[in-house]
C-alpha cells in the first residue's frame, strides 16, 4: 500500500502557511468567506431554486390558489433499503405544506423565512451554523407574543424541510451544523486555501468542519493505508497519545458519538477518492451498532442525503460481543443490558441491512451475553492494550464484519 | 318511651304473661301480632268538655309552614306574592292590562307588638307571646308592604271578608287556570301582620270612574274568624279603578333566590304584559315596562273530567245533586260525558242509570269512581289552559336577561294528566353577560307564579337534571345542574297544578308532567346546541382567519426579500386569496371578501347564514306556538289519549 498521491490544486492560495493545531478555529469563518467571494455555479443553482420557490408561492396566491410546497416525508414508513446500493433511501411520498391550512401555515411561514435568509447568506457569501440561523430568523410577530421561531428544535427541522423541499443540500444553503469530531493522521489537506498537515495536529487533532465539499476542502497529499473511526473521544486520545496512526500508517478519526454530517461526508470522500478501507470501533452496545449502521447506510432523517454520505463498505472492527471471550475479559467490563437496550437490539436485528447471518449472530451475541461493554473496558487489561494488542490483532486476523 | 308504656299496658290487658324483653326492633312487631282490645281512656262526655272553637291565630301559628310564613324572610315574600298574584288574577279576569306598584318600606327596627292589657279580644294571654309565636325564627324588623293594582276593584261589602276572613275566595270552587286557588292567601298575610305588629290591614279600592274610593281598615277577630272593620272612609283617588293593599308585618328583607326581588324579576319574565314598578326598602325604584300589550287569553272554566275526579269530589258532586239521577249528574256536571257515555259508565259500574245520585255511597261509589277512570272519553278541552306562548316567553326572558346572546323557547302541545289539561313550556337565555362558570339559573313557574322554594322536590327541576346537557354542548357535573351562562324557565299551565304540599312550593312528579317538561327542555337544549355549534364554527373561522392574517406579512416579507418585489404587492395577493379559504363572518380586513350580499343596510349583522338565523335575530321562533283555539287539530298523546282542541 503506502500509495502516495498528490491532488491537483485548483483553489487560489492566499496563504501558504501550513496550519498548526488550533488554527482551524480561527481559519474557518474567514476561509469560508474567502471561498464564496466569487459566486460559484453551485451557489447560482441554489439561488435559482430558492427564487423558484418564492415565485411559485406568490404565483399561486395571486391566482387565488393555495400556495404549497411539496416536501418528501422523512419518516420510517417512507424510507427503504436499497439492496443494490446498500443504502437507506428516501421514498417518493411527499407531504404538501400549504399556506392556507391552520396546521401548516406557521411552518410554511418559517420555511419561506429560512429560504429568504439562506438567499441572503448566499448573496453575501457567508455561512452560519444552524443555531445561528435560528437567531438570524427569530423575531417577534408584530402585535403578538409569538416569535417566528420559539427554539432551535423548531428551526432545525425546517432547515431539513427546505433542503428536501427545494432539493438543495444544507451546505449549498450556506449552513453548517455544530462542529464535532477530530481527525489526525497521514494526510495533508487544503481547507479554503489553508494547507493543513493532519500529521501535525498535536493531541487534539483537526476539528472536522461541517462543510467538506471539494470546493472548500481538498486532499493534497496522503499516504495512509486505512482509516480508523472511533466512537469515543477518550479512545481517540488514547490511540493518538500511543502514536497508533504513526505506527500503523493510518488516519484516525472520531465524531464523539453519532457521526456528524461533516464527518460522514469526509469519510465518504476519503473512501471514494483515496480508495482505502475504513474501520469502525464502537462500544459493544445497540447505540454503537447504530452509529456504525448510520455510517454504513445512512439515517432515516437524512435519508435524502444517503447518496453523498453513506459508506456501504465501512468495516465493523469492534467491539464485538465475542471479544469478551476472545480477549479473555473479566466480569469487570460487564454492564448489564437494560430493557431498552434489549428492545433496541431486537429492532436492529430486524433491519434489512442486518439480515446477514454474521450480523444476526453478532446481535444475538450481545443479547445472549446480557451485558454490554465499552472499548474503555480494555483498560482492565492494561493502559495501552487497545493500541498494542486489541486493534492490531483484530486487523491481523481480519476479524471484522461488513 | 310513651310507646313502650303503651305496649305493656296492652299486653297486660290481654292477660298475657310479661314477655322477656326483646331487642327494640321486635317490640312493635310483637304487639301488632296480637291486637289487644284498646283500653277506654276517655269518654264522649269527658271529650266534650275539651271541644271548642279553634282560634284562627292558633291555627295559623300551628300551620305557619303550610301557609308560607315559616320565617321572617319567607313571610315577607309570601305577603308580597299573595297580593301580587291576586292583582294579576283580578286584572286578567277583568281583561285589564295590569299595572302594578309594589313597595316595601322598613318602618322601624325589630319591634314586636306591644302588650296592651285588654287589647286582645280575649283579654287574657300576652299579645307579645302570640306575636313571638307568629314570627318564625331569625332576625327581623318591621316592614310595610304596599301593593297597588289597576284591577277591577272590589265591591265595598266584600272587602272585609276577602282580607279578614280565612278561606274566603272566588277561585276554590271552580276548575279554571289561575294563580290563586285556595282563598287563604291574602287574609293569611293580613293575619300574620296583625299578629306580629298589631296593626290592621289597610285596603283602598275603587271599582270605576266616578265611583268613590273606599279606604277600609280591617282586623281579624281571631277567635271567630270574622272581619272587624276598624276604619272606613272615602278618599280621593286619581285612579279609575284598582285596589291598594297595605300590610304591616315583622319580617326580614333578603336578596338571593328566595327573595322578593327574585320573585318580582321572575314574575316579570312570566308576565310580559305586566308593567311593574318596585320600590325596595332602600328606596330604590325599578321600572319594568310591559313588553307586550297582548293580554293572555281568558282561561275557560271547565267541569271536572271523568279521568281526573277524586273520590271525595265525586261524592260531593253526587250528594249535592238535588234529586238528579246518576246519569243526569254525570252528563251535567262532567265534561266530555254524553248520555251514551254516561250509560256506558253505569254499565261498567253495574249500576242502574236512574239510580238517585245521592244514594250512591260505599261500594257503589267506589265502583262508579273506578268506571269513570276506565271509560273511553275525549280528553278535556285545552281551551282551559293558557300558556305564555313562545315569542312572549322569549320577550319575558329578555326583560330579565337583556344581554344574553341567544334566546329560545318551546311550548308543548296541550296534554292531560288525570283528566286535567296542561301545557308545559320552556325558555332559555344563553351567553352574553350571564355568568360562565356557575350552574344555570332555573326559574320554575306554575300558572305564571314563580316557585322559589324546594327546588330539589320539584318535577320541574327534575326535568332539567334529567336532561343530558352534555349532549347539547353544555357542561354538566354528574347528576347536577348544567354549568353554563344560561337561564332556564319552565312553565306549567294547568287548571289544577299538583303541588307536593299546601305550601305550593314544588310540582309533584306525575309521569305525564315530567315527560312533557323533559320534552320542552330538551327541545330548547337541541336548539341551543345548534347555536353553540354554529357559534363555535364562527369562532373557528375567525381564529383561522386571524391566523392567516398574522403570517401573511411575514411570508410577504420573505418573498419580497427573495424576489425583490414590493412587500405590499405580495401581501395583497395573499389577502385577495384569503376569502377562498376562510368564511368571512364579520367586517373583513381592509377590502376583504363580501360574505354574500343582501345584508341589512347599516346593521352590523353577522354575515353567515348560521349567524343570521341563530345569533343575530333577537327572537328565533322556529316552531309556531301550537294552535290552541281555532283549528281542530288533534294530537295523539303517548298514553293513547286523544286531546281534542274543540269544545
Ligand atoms: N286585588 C284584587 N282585586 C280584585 N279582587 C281581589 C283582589 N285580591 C283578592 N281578590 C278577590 O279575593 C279573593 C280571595 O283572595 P285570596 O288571595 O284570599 O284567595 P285566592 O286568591 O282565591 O286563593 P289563594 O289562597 O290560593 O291565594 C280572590 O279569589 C279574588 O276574588
Ligand atoms: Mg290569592
Amino acid at each position: 500500500m503506502a500509495a502516495k498521491k498528490t491532488a491537483t490544486k485548483t483553489a487560489k492560495k492566499q496563504s501558504d502557511t501550513v496550519a498548526t493545531a488550533g488554527s482551524s478555529k480561527s481559519a474557518s469563518p474567514s476561509s469560508s468567506q474567502r471561498a464564496s467571494q466569487k459566486k460559484s455555479a453551485v451557489d447560482a443553482n441554489t439561488l435559482s431554486k430558492i427564487e423558484k420557490l418564492a415565485r411559485q408561492t406568490l404565483g399561486e396566491a395571486t391566482k387565488g390558489n393555495n400556495p404549497a410546497l411539496d416536501i418528501r416525508t422523512r419518516t420510517l414508513s417512507n424510507v427503504s433499503f436499497n439492496e443494490k446500493k446498500k443504502i437507506i433511501e428516501l421514498g417518493d411520498r411527499t407531504q404538501s405544506r400549504e399556506f392556507f391550512n391552520t396546521g401548516m401555515v406557521r411552518k410554511f411561514m418559517q420555511t419561506m423565512l429560512v429560504a429568504s435568509k439562506c438567499k441572503n447568506l448566499i448573496d453575501e457569501g457567508k455561512t452560519v451554523s444552524i443555531r445561528q440561523m435560528y437567531y438570524l430568523s427569530k423575531h417577534n410577530l408584530p402585535g403578538s407574543n409569538e416569535n417566528t421561531f420559539e427554539d432551535q428544535n423548531e428551526s432545525d427541522p425546517i432547515i431539513e424541510d427546505l433542503e428536501v423541499g427545494i432539493d438543495a443540500l444544507r451546505e449549498e444553503l450556506h449552513l453548517f451544523a455544530t462542529r464535532k469530531g477530530s481527525v489526525v493522521g497521514r494526510m495533508v489537506i487544503d481547507d479554503s486555501g489553508d494547507r493543513i498537515d493532519l500529521a501535525r495536529m498535536g493531541r487534539g487533532g483537526w476539528s472536522i468542519p461541517s462543510i467538506v465539499e471539494p470546493e472548500v476542502l481538498k486532499f493534497v497529499e496522503y499516504k495512509a493505508d486505512f482509516i480508523l473511526f472511533v466512537e469515543k473521544d477518550a479512545v481517540f486520545t488514547r490511540l493518538n497519545e500511543d502514536g497508533f496512526w504513526r505506527k500503523n500508517n493510518c488516519i484516525l478519526m472520531t465524531s464523539m458519538g453519532q457521526a456528524t454530517r461533516g464527518a460522514r461526508r469526509l469519510l465518504q470522500r476519503i473512501s471514494q477518492e483515496l480508495k482505502i478501507p475504513i474501520y469502525v470501533l464502537v462500544d459493544n452496545d445497540p447505540w454503537g451498532l447504530y452509529i456504525y449502521s448510520v455510517l454504513k447506510q445512512g439515517s432515516i432523517n437524512l435519508a435524502y442525503e444517503s447518496m453523498r454520505m453513506a459508506v456501504p463498505g465501512v468495516r465493523f472492527l469492534g467491539m464485538s460481543a465475542f471479544d469478551y471471550d476472545k480477549f479473555k475479559l473479566t466480569p469487570a467490563v460487564q454492564i448489564k443490558l437494560k430493557q431498552e437496550d434489549v428492545t433496541r437490539a431486537e429492532q436492529m436485528k430486524a433491519y434489512p441491512w442486518f439480515k446477514d447471518k454474521k450480523w444476526q449472530r453478532e446481535i444475538q451475541g450481545l443479547l445472549d451475553n446480557k451485558f454490554k461493554m465499552e472499548v474503555d473496558g480494555f483498560l482492565t487489561k492494561s493502559i495501552s492494550f487497545i493500541t498494542e494488542e486489541y486493534i492490531p490483532k483484530k486487523l491481523r486476523d481480519k476479524d471484522y464484519l461488513q | 318511651m310513651a310507646k313502650s308504656k303503651q305496649k305493656n299496658a296492652r299486653a297486660h290487658a290481654a292477660g298475657a304473661p310479661p314477655e322477656p324483653p326483646l331487642p327494640p326492633e321486635f317490640k312493635t312487631l310483637a304487639v301488632d301480632d296480637e291486637p289487644a282490645p284498646p283500653k277506654r281512656r276517655a269518654t264522649a262526655e269527658s271529650m266534650a268538655t275539651r271541644q271548642r272553637d279553634i282560634s284562627v291565630s292558633e291555627f295559623f301559628t300551628k300551620n305557619r309552614h303550610l301557609l308560607g310564613f315559616d320565617n321572617p324572610a319567607k313571610a315577607l315574600l309570601t305577603t308580597v306574592k299573595e297580593a301580587v298574584d291576586n292583582s294579576l288574577d283580578a286584572c286578567e279576569e277583568a281583561g285589564i292590562l295590569p299595572e302594578l306598584y309594589v313597595e316595601i318600606r322598613e318602618t322601624s327596627a325589630a319591634q314586636l307588638a306591644q302588650v296592651k292589657p285588654g287589647a286582645g279580644k280575649g283579654g287574657k294571654g300576652g299579645k307579645a307571646s302570640e306575636a313571638e309565636a307568629a314570627v318564625g325564627p331569625g332576625p327581623a324588623s318591621r316592614f310595610r308592604v304596599i301593593v297597588e293594582d289597576n284591577g277591577p276593584g272590589i265591591v265595598k261589602a266584600q272587602i272585609p271578608k276577602i282580607f279578614a276572613k280565612l278561606l274566603y275566595g272566588s277561585k276554590f270552587h271552580r276548575l279554571k287556570q289561575s294563580r290563586g286557588q285556595q282563598g287563604i292567601g291574602i287574609s293569611a298575610a293580613g293575619l300574620y301582620g296583625q299578629l306580629t305588629t298589631g296593626k290592621p290591614v289597610l285596603i283602598t279600592s275603587k271599582t270605576g270612574k266616578g265611583r268613590p274610593a273606599f279606604q277600609i281598615q280591617l282586623r281579624i277577630d281571631t277567635k271567630h274568624n270574622q272581619p272587624d272593620v276598624v276604619g272606613d272612609t272615602t278618599v280621593e283617588w286619581p285612579k279609575e279603578h284598582g285596589t291598594r293593599v297595605e300590610i304591616e308585618l315583622v319580617a326580614a328583607y333578603r336578596g338571593g333566590r328566595t327573595g322578593v326581588q327574585e320573585y318580582l324579576e321572575q314574575t316579570v319574565v312570566a308576565n310580559p304584559h305586566l308593567a311593574l314598578t318596585y320600590v325596595n326598602p332602600k328606596g330604590e325604584r325599578a321600572e319594568f315596562p310591559r313588553v307586550t300589550s297582548e293580554l293572555p287569553r281568558e282561561a275557560q272554566e271547565i267541569k271536572p273530567h271523568p279521568h281526573g275526579v277524586e273520590l271525595g269530589m265525586l261524592h260531593t258532586m253526587l250528594s249535592d245533586s238535588e234529586g238528579k239521577t246518576v246519569k243526569q249528574v254525570l252528563v251535567d256536571d262532567f265534561s266530555r260525558i254524553s248520555p251514551a257515555v254516561a250509560a256506558e259508565v253505569c254499565r261498567i259500574a253495574k249500576m242502574n242509570v236512574s239510580t238517585p245520585a245521592e244514594k250512591v255511597v260505599g261500594d257503589d261509589l267506589e265502583r262508579l269512581h273506578k268506571a269513570l277512570g276506565l271509560v273511553k272519553v275525549m280528553a278535556p278541552s285545552a281551551t282551559a289552559v293558557v300558556p305564555i306562548g313562545e315569542s312572549l316567553l322569549i320577550a319575558g326572558l329578555k326583560r330579565r336577561y337583556q344581554k344574553a346572546e341567544f334566546y329560545i323557547s318551546m311550548t308543548r302541545p296541550p296534554s292531560v294528566y288525570r283528566g286535567n289539561p296542561f301545557v308545559v313550556e320552556a325558555g332559555l337565555a344563553f351567553g352574553g353577560d350571564l355568568p360562565v362558570d356557575e350552574p344555570a339559573d332555573i326559574m320554575r313557574f306554575a300558572n305564571r307564579v314563580p316557585l322559589q322554594y324546594q327546588p330539589k322536590a320539584c318535577a320541574i327541576s327534575e326535568s332539567v337534571y334529567l336532561t343530558n346537557w352534555r349532549g347539547y354542548e353544555v357542561q354538566q357535573p354528574k347528576g347536577g345542574l348544567p354549568v353554563a351562562p344560561m337561564a332556564i324557565a319552565v312553565h306549567l299551565a294547568s287548571v289544577w297544578v299538583p303541588f307536593t304540599s299546601e305550601a305550593k312550593e314544588a310540582v309533584a312528579h306525575y309521569d305525564e308532567l315530567l315527560r312533557e317538561m323533559k320534552l320542552a327542555v330538551q327541545e330548547c337544549g337541541r336548539k341551543l346546541a345548534a347555536h353553540i355549534r354554529a357559534r363555535a364554527h364562527l369562532e373557528r373561522d375567525a381564529k383561522r382567519r386571524s391566523m392567516f392574517e398574522k403570517y401573511i406579512p411575514e411570508v410577504a416579507q420573505s418573498i419580497s426579500d427573495i424576489l425583490g418585489v414590493p412587500k405590499d404587492k405580495a401581501e395583497q395577493s395573499f389577502y385577495a386569496a384569503l376569502p377562498n379559504f376562510v368564511r368571512f363572518t364579520d367586517e373583513g380586513p381592509a377590502n376583504g371578501g363580501n360574505g354574500g350580499g343582501g345584508a341589512p343596510p347599516g346593521a352590523a349583522a353577522a354575515k353567515t347564514p348560521a349567524a343570521k338565523t341563530l345569533a343575530a335575530k333577537p327572537a328565533p321562533d322556529p316552531t309556531p306556538p301550537p294552535p290552541i283555539k281555532g283549528k281542530p287539530k288533534a294530537r295523539a298523546g303517548k298514553r293513547g289519549e286523544q286531546l281534542s282542541l274543540t269544545e
